[in-house]
């Protein structure tokens, strides 16, 4: 039988004091206060780990070197060995035939009860060739792989939303995780990477309480992706009272002020780097000076420049932003009206001029 | 159909009474009160895009932008709630509340009338026809361009306030779904400004046109909208 998680931190030498250390600090850090860290230890104890393959399609690995930072060592112990990671091409030390054959067997084993876990996203132009996994398609692979898990995590930008890759004009044609597979639970975790206490956090979740937690509409997790970036920005008091950095190098930049002014996407990023922070919390974009960039966000690549806020918008061909349209357009018409108005006067005027009463002409 | 009663209506009166009552006392206060939020809104709307320049001192001696964002919030619910009004008089109102609404798209005949309103201003015609309530030509133009695209804003503009209302507010469970729908927060954000200025481009439209058919047309446009009554000239 597969050992708990228990077990295998004591088996590592791990204290139970250090244990429960963990179990508090993961409640703390899923906001799920303190009465939950006993529960979490409860299921660590009880609950055979749940086995995961970990698949890499097209992607630059950001996501899985995001993961094993997870703030501190003792956490970074604990998670690799709460999961069953079977298969993770990038970790593993096994390769070739062999470590293909742990896919098929965990597929076997442990038949809708195994977790995938996907970085990166299937290309699926050229029959997906532009991704080989093991002499195949990832594409194929991906599909054969979550036929029989019970659940899909979408990890980074390219699993939830295709990233770079799928950036106009995506030549390769990379998709989306859940836009190739259906019919099971698919959590996207978007970011680029997203936060390793974010992944974790995911994990942890879905271990302790198995079940997948709680999604909103773009089937984000709601307790990462639930506010955005502004609305826990440190510096949103400087928005509010209308104090902007307008330069890298003004007072403003330096004294801290907002950079919603050099388009920082903080207002339309869901995401929990302003209250969760990056590398153990030592700091965040916005906390070192720039803005942020909207990696977690749907197509942030193909939204216009990262440092507007009023970015170009592609439609129909033409690539302008709201504000160089609109000027046109006003100015077009408003040049429109000054010339039909004159020529109205002018019509009006000969009109008078040679009919004298020019209304009197259409009573019939 | 109803263009042509209302030509008939406006022919036939307009030689006794002279005046119609076309814009009942809900519809002028309607028209006003949302000229003005409109006003509001797009000069709000556009600092929050575009804010203005830094605010020297303290943070907590500066609202600026909280003000700025106040304002737009206020008059986009006076702006909704007004609309919500307004579509309520179409269904209780005299027949000319419904026009803004309604298009008589099957109507061959207003459909001609369409096209003579557009020769008449591109000075093809020299002489105007008489309506009661709005032009066909200015009854098309205002359901594209203040109907579906005041509406437009609405959705969007909800969808945006639900980001800072949270997710599970009612304008979350309302017009939540806008935001994936239209490819993210971004790209919403920008369609409203989008919106903004193609609405006051509108308003540009909407002034002129109304100054100068009272000008040249042959009944009241400007002080019907602020006594109700049609006058005719002729």
């Amino acid at each position: 039988m597969t050992e708990t998680f228990y077990e295998v931190l004591r088996r590592q030498g791990i204290t139970r004091r250090s244990f429960l250390k963990f179990c508090s600090l993961t409640a703390t850090s899923l906001g799920l206060g303190s009465a939950a860290a006993p529960r979490i230890a409860h299921a660590l104890e009880n609950k055979p780990r749940t086995p995961v393959i970990w698949l890499h399609g097209l992607e630059c690995t950001c996501c899985s070197e995001s993961f094993i930072r997870s703030a501190h060592p003792l956490t970074k112990d604990v998670v690799l060995s709460m999961l069953s990671l079977d298969y993770d091409d990038t970790l593993m030390a096994a390769a070739g035939h062999q470590a293909e054959a742990i896919i098929e067997e965990v597929k076997k084993k442990y038949k809708g009860n195994y977790i995938v876990a996907v970085e990166g996203n299937p290309p699926l132009n050229e029959d997906g060739m532009f991704c080989i996994h093991g002499g195949r398609p990832f594409v194929e692979v991906l599909k054969e792989t979550c036929a029989d898990a019970k659940a899909i995590i979408s990890w980074g930008a390219c699993a939830s939303y295709g990233c770079v890759q799928a950036a106009k004009p995506n030549p390769t044609r990379a998709t989306p995780v859940h836009k190739v597979i259906s019919g099971k639970p698919i959590i996207n975790v978007p970011g680029c990477p997203p936060i390793a206490e974010v992944m974790t956090g995911v994990v942890t979740y879905m271990l302790t309480f198995d079940r997948i937690p709680e999604l909103d509409r773009q089937g984000r997790p709601k307790m990462f992706y639930g506010q955005r970036i502004h609305d826990k920005c440190y510096r949103r008091g400087h928005f509010d009272a209308g104090q902007f950095a307008e330069a890298w190098d003004d007072e403003g930049s330096r004294k801290g002020y907002c950079l919603y002014k050099m388009g920082c996407k903080g207002p339309t990023t869901y995401n929990a780097c302003s209250s969760m922070r990056w590398n153990g919390g030592v700091s965040w974009p916005v906390q070192s000076g720039h803005g942020c960039i909207g990696c977690s966000e749907e197509g942030f690549w193909d939204k216009g420049s990262f440092y507007d806020r009023v970015t170009d918008i592609k439609a129909f061909g033409v690539e302008a932003n709201a504000d160089t349209i609109g000027k046109a357009a006003a100015g077009t018409v408003g040049a429109a009206i000054a010339a039909h108005a004159a020529v109205s006067a002018l019509a009006r005027a000969r009109n008078s001029n040679s009919h004298g009463q020019p209304e009197k002409q259409e009573e019939n | 159909m109803l263009s042509q009663q209302d030509m008939l209506e406006a022919e036939r009166h307009g030689k006794q009474v002279r005046s119609i009552y076309v814009y009942e006392a809900p519809v002028r206060l309607w028209h006003w009160i949302n000229a003005l939020a409109m006003v509001v809104l797009a000069v709000t709307g556009y600092f929050i895009g575009k804010p203005l320049p830094t605010m020297p001192g303290e943070a907590s001696d500066n609202f600026l932008m909280g003000y700025i964002r106040f304002a737009h919030f206020a008059a986009a619910y006076i702006f909704a709630v007004g609309l919500l009004g307004r579509v309520y008089w179409a269904f209780v109102g005299n027949h000319h509340a419904k026009q803004i609404f309604r298009l008589p798209i099957t109507n061959a005949q207003w459909w001609s009338e369409v096209f003579f309103e557009l020769r008449w201003y591109l000075f093809l015609e020299k002489t105007p026809k008489k309506y009661v309530g709005h032009n066909p030509m200015a009854q098309l133009m205002m359901f594209f361009f203040f109907t579906i695209l005041a509406v437009g804003m609405v959705f969007t503009g909800f969808a945006l306030y639900s980001e800072g209302a949270g997710l599970g507010s009612w304008q979350d469970s309302l017009f939540g779904w806008v935001i994936p729908a239209l490819g993210g927060s971004m790209q919403v954000h920008n369609l409203h400004r989008l919106g903004m200025w193609i609405m006051m481009t509108f308003v540009l439209v909407h002034v002129y046109a109304a100054i100068r058919e009272d000008i040249m047309s042959r009944q009241s446009l400007i002080s019907t909208m602020i006594s109700g009554w049609r006058m005719f000239k002729d």
